[in-house]
């Protein structure tokens, strides 16, 4: 109870803390009138209550109309379900590529390198191609947002399996031949054996993949002129920064906001599976 | 918030990093999936006809990659100095601020949880107000885009090595009566090193998307993502993806630069030196 | 002049005593042994000696100093039941580490080292880095470490404890003779009743919860020990004495007194 207290004085401290420096850099920056890194002022630094503000303001100049914080709550939805298709897609395509890259020597020998390789892929700049090859191909109920959770697939998908690798092989060896006495085959093995073994791994990994997978929706919408998603609000308010910069800001706290739940939803689901002593997983 | 940091991918042994400073006979499956997938892609694409203008052939690309090699070079380099630049920035300040995190431990540890959460926002998102901090064709604005992309995974592994150290190697030490200077010298930061490696492989990727995705938001026009972009409108995917595997190149340089660094500094470690 | 003397040490960790009311003398060249089952606080014991922990109350004196200072001084060297070495460092350079830290010139710390590897016989392996060497040279080379700045006590938590029996006999030998060749003190931490009465002129017999000396044998078997000790009657009828006391301890620990 007392250290439940604490952490709540805590995490409210810290918050207050980054206020200070946020606004204290933006005070003496503006008054010194320091020109290094950038120059401080209203539009590269708005208020931190100016944004929030903005958030339960009407999102037009002239007060009408929902508010902003409403349209960028149905804009995270659509980038969170793209993100959460994406991170399903990912999270299967790379367990089994790891299992199997696992199993296999000499398959991780040959693909592996290139799987990392993989990853220094400019996702960006091939997403738009991405978009116009895939989309017409997609049925219906993917249409138009298919692409994109593909997108976010492929960057969700390595570390997955990079770790799978990692925990199938993680299993004590005791408990291996252990697992032999029972004259248990292969596949009972992965299953009963392998499989949990490495799910603390697999975890560690679906906490990155899962903010991988939010990042990847984003940056797929950003070329497909897609409008419905952050992505697509992220350069609706760059274009309009220099007259109203809080509603970029804004936009990028719920991002943050949505970044953040991703990867919540995982540590909750990792507490409920992995009941086990903690690991140092690295 | 969990302990157990959910920092960033190490790659395991045998991955990339394992094959930097290898035998030619340890490189041939990854040579052979290679040729293999280079050749399929090319009689698919002749055998299919598939939309050749958004794929074109291997060798159409390779040819162009020749035929704009100066072009690209320049683009390239461009856009490797911003990567390299947020790297080193990042990196080297996340470094900083573990060290002091992990010398006043109560303060690291009342941190901690926020620099995971912070790893869990998708930072790329601020692209376009650092693009409005500096000018969009100054290096700075991708600088510190992709330097804020390296800092948190950098900082999260090289806290999480700096604090797992063996206890007993640190009451060897006090049995030294040994300051927490030597302590950190000649103990902890040894420790954390392969951790900060594998922090810093991590961070490579992230500087080479920071830097391209930071030109998307508007950058120089000798820029490499902005050069990929405009060729891509304008229809000519051949041009687009030799820029995209000068890219690939590009990153993959960085990473191997550093996987071969690793392997230099962690001669003790079995699995970089047998 | 004592090398170790302990009065009236007490230490809890939260609610539970680890030792309680310990007494306890060492005199130079003497060679001790704690023994008793897990949960005595011996290795409690040996680490306030070390003032790697500071006792709740009473005190721990090396050398006629507080504990404190004596570790400040480099009084003693301590070898755990791992080696703990550092991965990061070949052989020599471990067993350097301390010399280092006391700021010896490069030189003496070379001629040191040198003769450490040949007292520990693990000349040869000067650049080996310590996943190359099996748990039992690995053992040695912390021995050789704990040794190199020639303290006047050796402190040892179970250094042999993870070690097979073959190997074990044959370090307890070498550290026999590491022993009278350095003339220092060496207090040891032991599960093995045959052990602590092969190496000890004095075993020290602990009971548990809370960790307390039931019982002080002096073992007066001829020096030096050889191989051939162990064969002897009267090493069998220390090694009863020691398990009787240890039962006995343990009888007391479940008989309400």
């Amino acid at each position: 109870m007392r250290r439940g207290v604490g952490r709540v004085v805590l995490f409210v401290l810290v918050l207050a803390v980054l206020w200070g420096l946020w606004e204290g850099y933006r005070w003496l920056w503006m008054r010194e009138a320091w020109t290094w890194p950038f120059v401080v002022d209203e539009t590269s630094m708005p208020h931190l209550h100016s944004i929030f503000q903005a958030l339960w303001s009407s999102a037009r100049p002239g007060g009408v109309g929902p508010r902003l914080i409403t349209i960028l709550f149905h804009s995270a939805l659509f980038t969170a379900k793209e993100a959460a298709v994406g991170f399903a897609l990912g999270a299967v395509l790379g367990f089994c590529l790891g299992a199997l890259l696992a199993h296999f020597r000499i398959l991780a020998r040959g693909f592996l390198p290139w799987v990392v390789a993989s990853q220094t892929v400019p996702i960006l700049v091939v997403a738009p191609m991405v978009v116009v090859w895939l989309n017409p191909k997609l049925p219906g109920r993917f249409q138009d947002w298919g692409a994109v959770a593909v997108i976010a697939a492929f960057l969700t998908f390595f570390p997955v399996t990079i770790n799978t690798i990692r925990g199938l092989h993680a299993a004590d060896r005791r408990a291996l031949e252990l697992m032999r006495s029972y004259a248990a085959g292969n596949w009972r093995i992965l299953w009963k054996l392998r499989f949990p073994a490495a799910l603390p791994y697999i975890f560690a990994a679906l906490k990155v993949s899962a903010t991988a997978s939010v990042v990847g929706a984003i940056i797929g919408e950003l070329p497909s002129s897609i409008q419905d998603g952050l992505g697509g609000q992220i350069i609706n308010y760059s274009q309009y920064y220099t007259t109203q910069p809080t509603g970029l800001w804004a936009t990028n706290v719920i991002a943050a906001a949505l970044g953040i739940t991703f990867f919540l939803i995982i540590l909750v689901a990792e507490k409920l599976v992995v009941r086990r002593a903690p690991e140092n997983v690295a | 918030m969990s302990t157990t940091p959910a920092a960033v991918q190490p790659v395991p042994r045998g991955g990339l990093g394992r094959l930097v400073g290898r035998r030619v006979v340890d490189w041939l499956p990854a040579v052979v999936v290679l040729v293999g997938v280079i050749g399929l892609w090319e009689v698919l694409i002749r055998a299919l006809d598939v939309q050749a203008f958004l794929l074109p052939k291997p060798s159409e690309i390779a040819r162009t990659l020749w035929d704009n090699r100066h072009e690209l070079w320049t683009a390239g380099w461009f856009t490797f100095q911003e990567a390299l630049g947020g790297f080193l920035l990042g990196s080297g300040l996340a470094i900083i601020v573990a060290l002091v995190l992990a010398r006043w431990r109560l303060l690291g540890a009342a941190l901690l949880p926020f620099a995971i959460a912070a790893n869990a926002i998708p930072i790329i998102a601020f692209a376009p107000i650092t693009n409005t901090w500096f000018s969009p064709l100054n290096k700075s604005s991708k600088i510190v885009i992709a330097a804020i992309l390296c800092f948190f995974p950098v900082l999260v592994n090289t806290l999480r090595g700096l604090t797992s150290v063996n206890p007993r190697a640190l009451e060897l030490m006090h049995s030294y009566a040994a300051g927490q200077a030597e302590i950190f010298r000649r103990v902890r930061i040894p420790t954390a090193l392969p951790f900060i490696f594998t922090g810093l492989k991590v961070a490579t990727v992230l500087a080479m998307i920071g830097a391209v995705v930071g030109e998307y938001f508007g950058g120089a026009l000798n820029a490499l993502g902005v050069l990929i972009l405009t060729r891509a409108r304008v229809f000519q995917f051949d041009e687009a993806w030799a820029g995209i595997v000068v890219a690939c190149l590009m990153g993959l340089a960085l990473y191997i630069a550093v996987a071969a660094l690793e392997r230099l500094t962690l001669r003790w470690v079995p699995s970089t030196s047998e | 002049m004592s090398v170790v003397q302990i009065k009236d040490v007490t230490k809890r960790f939260g609610e539970t005593t680890a030792v309680e009311g310990i007494d306890l003398e060492i005199e130079p060249g003497e060679f001790v042994s704690l023994i008793g089952p897990s949960g005595c606080g011996k290795s409690t014991l040996l680490r306030i000696i070390g003032d790697l922990i500071q006792p709740t109350s009473g005190t721990a004196t090396v050398n006629g100093k507080p504990a404190r200072q004596a570790r400040i001084d480099r009084d003693y060297g301590i070898v755990f039941q791992d080696a703990v070495l550092y991965d990061w460092r070949t052989v020599s350079k471990n067993i350097a580490l301390p010399l280092e830290l006391a700021r010896w010139d490069r030189r003496r710390r070379v001629d040191k080292v040198k003769e450490m590897l040949e007292l520990v016989e693990l000349s040869g392996f000067e650049n080996h880095y310590p996943w190359q060497l099996s748990g039992g040279m690995q053992q040695r080379v912390s021995i050789a470490r704990a040794l190199s700045f020639d303290p006047a006590l050796l402190l040892m938590d179970e250094p042999f404890g993870a070690l097979d029996e073959m190997t074990r006999e044959r370090l307890n030998m070498e550290l026999l003779q590491i022993w009278e060749a350095s003339s220092s003190t060496v207090v040891f931490v032991t599960h093995s009743i045959a052990e602590a009465v092969f190496l000890s002129t004095r075993v020290v017999v602990m009971s548990p919860r809370p960790g307390r000396i039931s019982n002080v044998i002096s073992i007066d078997l001829p020096q030096p020990r050889t191989a051939t000790t162990r064969e002897e009657p009267h090493f069998f009828e220390l090694v009863t004495a020691v398990r009787e006391a240890l039962h006995l301890g343990h009888d007391l620990e479940r008989a309400p007194v």
